[in-house]
């Protein structure tokens, strides 16, 4: 079968069950992503939008099927594919008792980067995402949103070229969010495929161009932004997704 | 390397920053081998220098109860409070409270007339025996008990050497009387005092000399003693630090970011072996130094390296090494930093309990006796002591190094088991 080199990602019946459970919680899933894109994967909670996520980025494997980033296989045994992507976790992913400038040396070395790209890389960062004043301060006292960009910058030192980004803005202020969004903006004209999962749908709208909504670990709608709207005659993203995944609470256990 | 040195670089900061760790990991053990080896330092100065305080209560009017009072104040042990007579159990118990006195004795009143007339009677025997005329009683005379009373805090070793040293006092003053009856009834004048002192006091001198390999002799002593059971201890200590940091990293987020990351976690696994091995060569370093510098000055005997250092550097990295693996593997094996504290406190404490580190592993009966060969600390106290106390050389700790070796590489492997079932290697 023909590669097609213009995907960044290319998921292809792809199984998944969790330990001990003999269903699958995600069973013949298909999806592509196109070098370049902004695509944002939406979801309620336990739609298995976090699982999708850790599939892609080799932290949980898969049972059926493949996930292949730029035609490589996704898996422990290939570290090349994780030189290929960044990940910003939602959760803060960095040493807390360490300052910004240690921490981006630390994860810059288990990226794959040599000293004098590192040291180069984080002025570069450091000084776009505002964080030169504080670069030798501990993280730990930093407030939440100067943290979200100690995160992102973490994710990107090695200038990825695909960057998985899960709810980058939660929990921070406008200021902050628009500059974390300004940025990944930037990062995508340049070529940054971007994989972004939020429940700030008003933020998605105006990041994605490329949308999926996930429900019981199955892709219910994925297509262009403005085509799904108009396809489902939609005037909003958050509309869109009630309308696909209903109003009823859901129990994320 | 790179990734290494960096990896290192970064579990030094963090360490560094760590200061709750760091004193427990230094202030902890440093505070327990001074205190110890100041305790036991002062029960053995208690015997031979501080001298035991002991209550008597004299009801005896003759020379007998003086002469025992007088030869338990020669022993050297004890220091003599008299209280008046007729004490009664709970005056006595009065008495040792109120003057701080761990012992108490009672002379009964009638102890020299007794004596005196045991004597007669076996210096009696003795001539009958050797076919001479002498008056004997048909009933042997009993001399009343002596009583000694002692605190309960009093541990049973120290209780029963007070109680042969009583004895030993009892029996000069008894053998005393004795000879006195016989040299009388034989030269009809009492004993001239020269020749008693000759007869009865023991001029035999007794050599004292620790067992050592080689000819070597090192005295051994509370220092001896407990700076390398105690270095053994702080570094087993490490896992307060090292387990809750292994923990810690895992349940943060920074942990799910690593594995995402094109570097293996056995880099960071063998960052922390290298980076908390020097922590546990440093604790040794600081504990021998204190044990060398600072014990002499709080009046503590001060500690003698050995004389082959490289076997004992060799033993500190082994042992080192292997207090690492144990801290990693319980971590690896651990959910929450909970459990690591709570199982990693206890296990150490149970750990160093039957390894020897508390009470020697010689003095153990059946089942804790063999426990203590599944203990890694056991056999690394035996190879300092056969260092430290011994003179012993590299060659006759090989067999406690082999030991530590094949202990620590089953952590390693255990270790390597726990992170290959949670997909971390």
């Amino acid at each position: 079968m023909a590669i097609d080199d213009s995907l960044a990602i290319d998921i292809e019946n792809m199984g998944f069950r969790y330990a001990g459970n003999s269903d699958l919680f995600i069973s013949g899933l298909n999806l592509q992503v196109h070098k370049g894109e902004r695509f944002g994967l939406f979801g309620p909670n336990g739609a298995g939008k976090t699982t999708l996520i850790s599939l892609m980025t080799g932290l949980l494997s898969v049972n059926e099927g493949h996930i292949k980033l730029f035609g490589r296989e996704v898996g422990r045994q290939d570290t090349a594919v994780n030189k290929l992507f960044g990940f910003v976790p939602q959760d803060f992913s960095f040493y807390q008792e360490l300052s910004p400038v240690e921490n981006l040396e630390f994860f810059g070395a288990w990226s794959g980067l040599d000293k004098q790209t590192i040291k180069q890389r984080t002025d570069e960062l450091l000084h776009i995402l505002g964080l030169e004043e504080v670069r030798d301060k501990q993280v730990q006292k930093f407030s939440g949103g100067m943290k979200r960009r100690v995160n992102l910058a973490i994710g990107v030192i090695h200038k990825p070229q695909i960057l998985f980004l899960d709810e980058p803005t939660v929990g921070v202020d406008v200021q902050t969010r628009h500059a974390i969004i300004k940025y990944l903006l930037e990062l995508n004209k340049n070529g940054t495929t971007l994989i972004y999962t939020s429940h700030q749908l008003s933020e998605a709208e105006g990041l994605c161009e490329q949308v999926a909504l996930i429900d019981n670990g199955k892709i219910i709608a994925h297509n262009d932004l403005d085509k799904l709207l108009k396809d489902y005659h939609e005037d909003s993203l958050e509309h869109l997704f009630l309308n696909l995944t209903g109003k009823d609470y859901r129990n994320d256990v | 390397m790179f990734k290494l040195w960096a990896t290192i670089l970064k579990d030094l900061r963090v360490l560094w920053r760590d200061k709750p760790g760091i004193t427990l990991m230094f202030a902890m053990p440093i505070m327990l081998v001074i205190v110890v080896t100041n305790i036991q330092n002062s029960t053995f100065q208690l015997v031979s220098k501080n001298k035991l305080p002991i209550l008597i209560s004299n009801n005896d009017t003759g020379q007998a109860g003086k002469q025992l009072i007088s030869t338990i104040n020669k022993i050297g042990m004890f220091k003599v409070l008299p209280v008046a007579g007729n004490q009664s159990s709970k005056a006595m118990s009065v008495a040792m409270h109120a003057k701080d006195a761990m012992l108490g004795m009672i002379i009964p009143a009638n102890f020299s007339v007794k004596v005196q007339a045991k004597s007669k009677n076996i210096a009696g025997k003795a001539l009958k025996s050797f076919g001479l005329d002498a008056d004997t009683l048909k009933q042997a005379v009993d001399v009343d008990p002596l009583t000694l009373y002692y605190s309960p805090v009093l541990q049973e070793p120290l209780r029963l050497s007070v109680e042969g040293a009583v004895r030993s006092a009892l029996q000069l003053v008894e053998s005393r009387e004795t000879l006195r009856s016989l040299y009388f009834s034989i030269n009809e004048k009492p004993l001239p005092e020269t020749l008693e002192n000759e007869m009865l006091n023991n001029k035999t001198a007794i050599n004292e000399i620790p067992v050592s390999r080689e000819g070597a002799r090192i005295n051994p002593n509370a220092t001896q003693h407990n700076v390398p059971a105690w270095t053994i201890f702080a570094m087993f200590f490490v896992i307060m630090s090292l387990g809750g940091n292994v923990v810690r990293e895992k349940v943060s987020g920074s942990f799910v970011r690593l594995k995402t990351l094109p570097t293996n976690y056995v880099v960071a696994v063998l960052s922390k072996q290298i980076t908390y091995l020097g922590v546990t060569i440093l604790q040794a370093v600081v504990i021998f130094s204190i044990g060398i510098w600072l014990f002499p000055l709080m009046d503590l005997p001060g500690l003698s390296l050995p004389s082959d250092i490289p076997a004992l550097f060799v033993l500190v990295v082994i042992t080192g090494w292997c207090a690492v693996s144990y801290s990693i593997c319980v971590g690896v094996f651990s959910e929450t930093q909970e459990q690591v504290n709570g199982f990693g406190a206890i296990s150490i404490v149970i750990l160093s309990a039957i390894g020897g580190l508390m009470v020697p592993s010689f003095a153990m009966q059946g089942f804790f006796k063999s426990a203590a060969d599944f203990s890694p600390m056991h056999w690394s106290l035996q190879a300092f002591y056969t260092l430290f106390l011994e003179g012993g050389k590299l060659k006759d700790i090989f067999n406690n190094l082999l030991l530590l070796f094949i202990i620590t590489i089953l952590l390693q492997f255990l270790t390597f088991l726990g992170l290959k079932r949670k997909n971390l290697i």
